[in-house]
């Protein structure tokens, strides 16, 4: 009787495993089929040279530049801010601050990333933007500037707190090996332990990237929804998200190659934070079987 | 705070020398011995130790010899880490600690407010219990406590990693590989590389932390030998579970029991004809 009763359970155990990889199948599967099918009608050479994107004008063109340099453009601010921001509130949590202080902080600041992201959109494009419009007369209300700022913030905790992780985990012998020599704490931080840990804060800066990618609603909001090949961040762009949103959202029929265009989109976004991903899991495992 | 730089046993005049002549001058100057020979290097009075309300190290007084080597031995818990770790303030860092009494190092006080704690551990440098090498390059891991001198002279670094290998008796053994992680090195390499990154800053002190362990037998004798041999210009003290290594290579010897200095004395004296009961309890294998 028990027998049956641990066989049940173990089945069951394993039922919600294997539904949740089913429905990541699913997902790449559907992905797979209808982005197939919309490179039967667009060739991929149009798809990644082509450099506008109007599916939805009269005047149809397919390319994904435009998309791909928004997601970027917005990517490469968040990191701007998030980077050295995180990472000196990892070095000060795991060198300088007390245990106490830490105790109570690190909790704090993972809340930034518990604020809905909607929040986080609306914020940029009614606070921040009016405030650098002030400085900046030129910036358009709906910008690359703000939106990427405000995406910086909320992918701090990210940065913070798993670099915070990494450093913390460098062990104690090395830090008293270098005070021992002399050495004070800052050149401990920056010569000993963020060496030791550079895997962990690279997997937590790639962490934090793949983040600002996928990110949607902070961009849909506050960024625009023009597509446009520019680096500029002033002016409106959309990304590869925003697209998303405003197609699902759209009067677009179903099974029409406009409709199709989200899955391309979709796949082209899949592929990167999936390669970026990967690259992290592969750091990560590099970097345990260093230290175990 | 000069002049504890300026006693170390190889100053900085001996920068430009070649390595041969500073390995005799060292080994054959006969004038260092007798002046500071009289002199105590390192003196302790009424130190007492506390981790919040508990005591560690209850009262003790000592005093050690230039030039010496100082095992410290009693059972695990008695307060012999905690104290070595005193001499060069290892102990700060831990949050609720305490000490009182007075710590004395060439005549100064380095519990002094003033006394710079990188200074401090130029002079007296620590190698631990377990082998610690960075995560760096074999050259790198002996060349760290120059670099954070702010010595940028190539030359000059390559000489004094040269030395300090040789010194530690593991340049035949690497001086092909430099460039090679520190970390593939054995455990006694590692151990014996972890000794020439705290010589190659030139202190004048240099205490150890149960260094073999963590070893073999094998790499315990030559890390032994090393030690033995490195008397001749360092004062050494040494924490170390193990009798037989402190009657082996120290000059005297501390037994510590609860946090009191049971016994200080020759190291032969201890170990044939201790005074006290307890420590011949405890040497003798009755208990600990």
């Amino acid at each position: 009787m028990r027998k049956i009763k641990e066989l049940i359970i173990e089945k069951s155990l394993l039922s919600s495993a294997l539904v949740t990889i089913a429905v990541t199948i699913g997902i790449i599967l559907v992905l797979a089929i209808e982005a197939f099918l919309f490179f039967k009608e667009v060739s991929i050479f149009d798809f990644f040279t082509d450099t506008q994107w109007t599916p939805l004008f009269t005047e149809k063109h397919y390319g994904i530049l435009p998309l791909l340099s928004g997601t970027l453009l917005t990517t490469f601010i968040a990191i701007s801010v998030a980077l050295p921001i995180g990472l000196s509130i990892s070095i000060y949590l795991s060198e300088y601050a007390p245990r106490s202080f830490r105790k109570t902080i690190k909790p704090l600041l993972e809340l930034l990333a518990a604020v809905p992201s909607v929040v986080y959109g609306f914020f940029a494009l009614v606070v921040v933007t009016p405030y650098l419009q002030q400085f900046m007369p030129s910036l358009s209300g709906f910008n690359s500037l703000s939106a990427g700022i405000v995406m910086g913030i909320m992918i701090i905790p990210f940065v913070s707190s798993l670099s915070e992780d990494a450093l913390f985990a460098v062990p104690k012998d090395l830090r008293e090996a270098s005070y021992g020599m002399g050495a004070t704490r800052l050149q401990t931080a920056f010569k000993v332990v963020v060496p030791a840990a550079s895997s962990g804060i690279i997997v937590s800066i790639i962490l934090a990237i793949s983040r600002a990618i996928g990110e949607t609603m902070i961009v849909a909001i506050a960024a625009g929804q023009q597509p446009r090949l520019t680096l500029d961040p002033t002016v409106p762009v959309e990304t590869i998200t925003a697209y998303i949103v405003q197609v699902s959202l759209g009067d677009v029929q179903h099974g029409s190659l406009e409709y199709r265009t989200i899955f391309a989109a979709g796949i082209t976004l899949f592929v990167f934070t999936f390669l970026l991903n990967t690259l992290s899991f592969r750091i990560r495992k590099k970097y345990r079987e260093k230290y175990e | 705070m000069e002049s504890l730089f300026i006693l170390g046993t190889n100053g900085k005049k001996n920068y430009n020398n070649t390595m041969s002549e500073i390995m005799t001058e060292k080994t054959e100057d006969p004038k260092i011995e007798t002046p500071i020979e009289e002199k105590y290097k390192l003196q302790t009075k009424d130190v007492n130790v506390f981790y919040g309300d508990f005591q560690a190290i209850k009262d003790v007084s000592m005093n050690i010899k230039p030039r010496s080597i100082t095992a410290f031995i009693g059972p695990s818990g008695c307060g012999k880490s905690t104290f070595l770790r005193l001499f060069n303030r290892m102990n700060d860092y831990i949050e609720d600690f305490k000490m009182e009494g007075k710590i004395k190092i060439d005549d100064i006080n380095i519990y002094k407010k003033k006394i710079q704690l990188e200074q401090l551990r130029k002079e007296v440098g620590m190698v631990f219990q377990k082998p610690n090498p960075f995560p760096k390059s074999i050259f790198e891991n002996v060349a760290y406590g120059l670099k954070i001198q702010g010595i940028k002279d190539k030359k000059l670094i390559a000489q004094r990693v040269e030395k300090a290998l040789v010194q530690a008796d593991l340049w035949s053994e690497v001086k092909d590989n430099l460039n090679k992680s520190a970390l593939t090195l054995s455990g006694g390499q590692q151990q014996r590389l972890c000794i020439a990154r705290t010589l190659a800053v030139e202190p004048s002190i240099i205490l150890m932390d149960e260094p073999t362990s963590a070893l073999d037998p094998i790499s315990t004798a030559k890390i032994e030998e090393l030690i033995y041999h490195l008397k001749k210009d360092y004062t050494i003290i040494i924490v170390t579970h193990n009798m037989q290594q402190a009657s082996r290579i120290s000059d005297y010897t501390a037994f510590f029991y609860m946090g009191e200095l049971i016994e200080f004395d020759k190291t032969k004296k201890i170990f044939t004809n201790p005074e006290k009961k307890r420590t011949e309890n405890y040497i003798t294998g009755r208990f600990g």
